[in-house]
């Protein structure tokens, strides 16, 4: 496009500009330099550089760690996306005057913070909790189980929290489907195992691969879930991370820790840049 | 729905999403200590809850935060939007890029990088740092939602203007923003409701000397649970409520 006069752009571009390089591009590299650095008590950083924090983190307690999160964040996604996509796929293919108000009764836990939805968890799990409460007077148990503070809470903590994140992409993408396509499945003698198969899955993986994208992501590194509904026993990178930086004190690990991280995450990325195309990545959100 | 159990399983999800809410908000009016039994209404827990001068301290410092992330990312965030779609200039693809990478980043590692930042150029842990954070991570996501809404224009609108001999300024105040405000104003809310619902990045930029609603709200939770929380839960669930409605009627109102 041909423009006139410059100073709007070259105002607009500079400050972004400089923005993302203050503000991020720079901090990374930093986090980078300082896991190659060492420490001691005087100094969160110091020279020399050295690979040391990289070789801590081969300890198998860490390696352990990482699989854990690894294991949990995919399951997590798991369940979101086998609780997600029918829930999704019903409410996309409604015809309902509800619809729209359904739809915002998905968006309201999406933008509610996922702090005080964790809060709530616990109100529903504690031992006189609303779940334990009711199986009591139901009689299906004669005394209280403990759902608080174990790896179950853990995982229906991440489940509650993330669900939205796996719904909402899924919701749009299924709501662009073209019906003709579907119809023209079944007409020409499809069942409804092969259009799903062949036809709807297909054409819904991009909303697929954003949800799951949304729910692997933070949910190795939401730290507080962990520390309110589980017990000292499930770390998960976001806490060891968190430990480092502001417990133990030794910033060079918790660099490190990070870096690997993202490298991991950075891998996960690209692998799913290249089975999904780069035209999807702006719908993401 | 006619089918009985396609809607049983979608009331079982909206249950699963509310139920725990509900629980909260029912509690919070609840007359009593620790009992889930339920003794009266009461707003014992509000009363309390509004004489904590602590706690009122910290939301001011919230919304005084939000307000202010939130209307410099929209500016920052708006005008990078509409350069992207306006201009053709070197690193196009780079800065979508680089939002695009942004938003994905975990919290967690643009928390510790930012407080590695701070603590090397000598920023005191407190008000700036938390603010300079909440402007970087809102920007992306108001450049997100402000895109998507500018692509839907009417590129001949544009064109027309210049032919007609408008400066770029002209445009961008005459043509642009109004076309553009109830992105702008969604951009807006979504950023104060993501600054002030973060926990993760803020936890690690915040300083003593000036504490937020979600940090004080952490911090009581992990002492155990207490009614006064109950209470504030809903009122901030409240909050976010009214945003997520405006916010809403005003992306769908076509311009």
């Amino acid at each position: 496009m041909k423009h006139y006069d410059n100073g709007l752009k070259h105002f607009s571009l500079s400050i972004i500009w400089l923005w993302l390089t203050v503000f991020a591009m720079l901090p990374f590299c930093l986090v980078t330099l300082a896991s190659f650095a060492s420490h001691d008590d005087a100094h969160l950083l110091t020279l020399p550089a050295t690979l040391i924090n990289y070789i801590h983190l081969n300890n198998s307690v860490y390696v352990k760690i990482f699989k854990q999160s690894f294991y949990i964040a995919g399951i997590c996604t798991l369940i979101c996306l086998l609780l997600g996509y029918p829930f999704a796929y019903l409410i996309a293919r409604m015809q309902s005057r509800f619809k729209g108000l359904l739809i915002l009764l998905i968006i309201i836990p999406f933008w509610t913070s996922s702090l005080i939805r964790t809060y709530s968890m616990i109100t529903m799990l504690k031992p006189q909790g609303v779940i334990n409460s009711m199986l009591l007077w139901l009689g299906v148990i004669s005394k209280p189980l403990t759902l608080l503070f174990t790896d179950t809470s853990v995982m229906i903590g991440l489940v509650y929290n993330l669900l939205p994140f796996m719904v909402l992409p899924l919701l749009t993408n299924i709501e662009r489907l073209d019906n003709r396509l579907i119809d023209a499945a079944r007409d020409l003698g499809a069942n409804r195992l092969t259009t799903f198969r062949k036809i709807i899955l297909p054409l819904t993986m991009p909303g697929i691969l954003s949800g799951s994208i949304l729910v692997f992501l933070p949910a190795m590194t939401i730290f507080y879930i962990p520390d309110l509904l589980g017990g000292s026993k499930s770390i998960l990178l976001g806490n060891l991370i968190q430990n480092q930086f502001l417990i133990a004190q030794n910033w060079p690990l918790g660099s490190a820790i990070s870096v690997v991280f993202t490298l991991l995450l950075a891998v996960l990325l690209i692998i799913y840049w290249r089975s999904s195309g780069n035209k999807d990545s702006q719908e993401l959100l | 729905m006619r089918n009985l159990p396609y809607t049983s399983y979608l009331t079982a999800i909206y249950l699963f999403f509310y139920i725990p809410i509900i629980v909260l908000i029912v509690y919070s009016f609840n007359n009593a200590q620790y009992s889930l039994l339920w003794h009266g209404f009461s707003l014992r827990w509000y009363h309390e809850l509004f004489a904590d001068s602590d706690l009122w301290l910290a939301v001011l410092h919230s919304v005084i935060l939000g307000v202010t992330a939130a209307t410099v990312a929209t500016c920052v965030g708006g005008l990078t939007a509409i350069s992207l779609y306006r201009y053709d200039f070197f690193g196009r693809q780079l800065l979508y890029g680089s939002i695009f990478i942004l938003i994905l980043s975990p919290d967690i590692v643009m928390g510790i990088s930012l407080l590695i930042l701070f603590s090397m150029i000598g920023i005191t842990l407190g008000f700036w740092s938390l603010l300079l954070a909440h402007i970087t991570f809102c920007i992306p996501f108001v450049v997100v939602t402000v895109y998507s809404r500018i692509v839907s224009f009417d590129q001949y609108i544009f064109e027309a203007a210049k032919d007609l001999g408008a400066k770029d300024s002209v445009i961008l105040t005459r043509i642009i923003l109004p076309l553009l405000w109830p992105a702008l104003l969604a951009g807006w809310l979504l950023s104060f409701t993501l600054s002030i619902d973060d926990v993760i990045i803020s936890y690690f930029v915040a300083g003593p000397d000036f504490e937020i609603l979600p940090l004080k709200i952490y911090s009581m939770v992990r002492l155990g649970v207490k009614p006064e929380i109950n209470a504030l839960c809903t009122v901030t669930f409240g909050l976010t409520l009214l945003l997520i409605v405006i916010s809403q009627l005003s992306l769908r109102k076509k311009p």
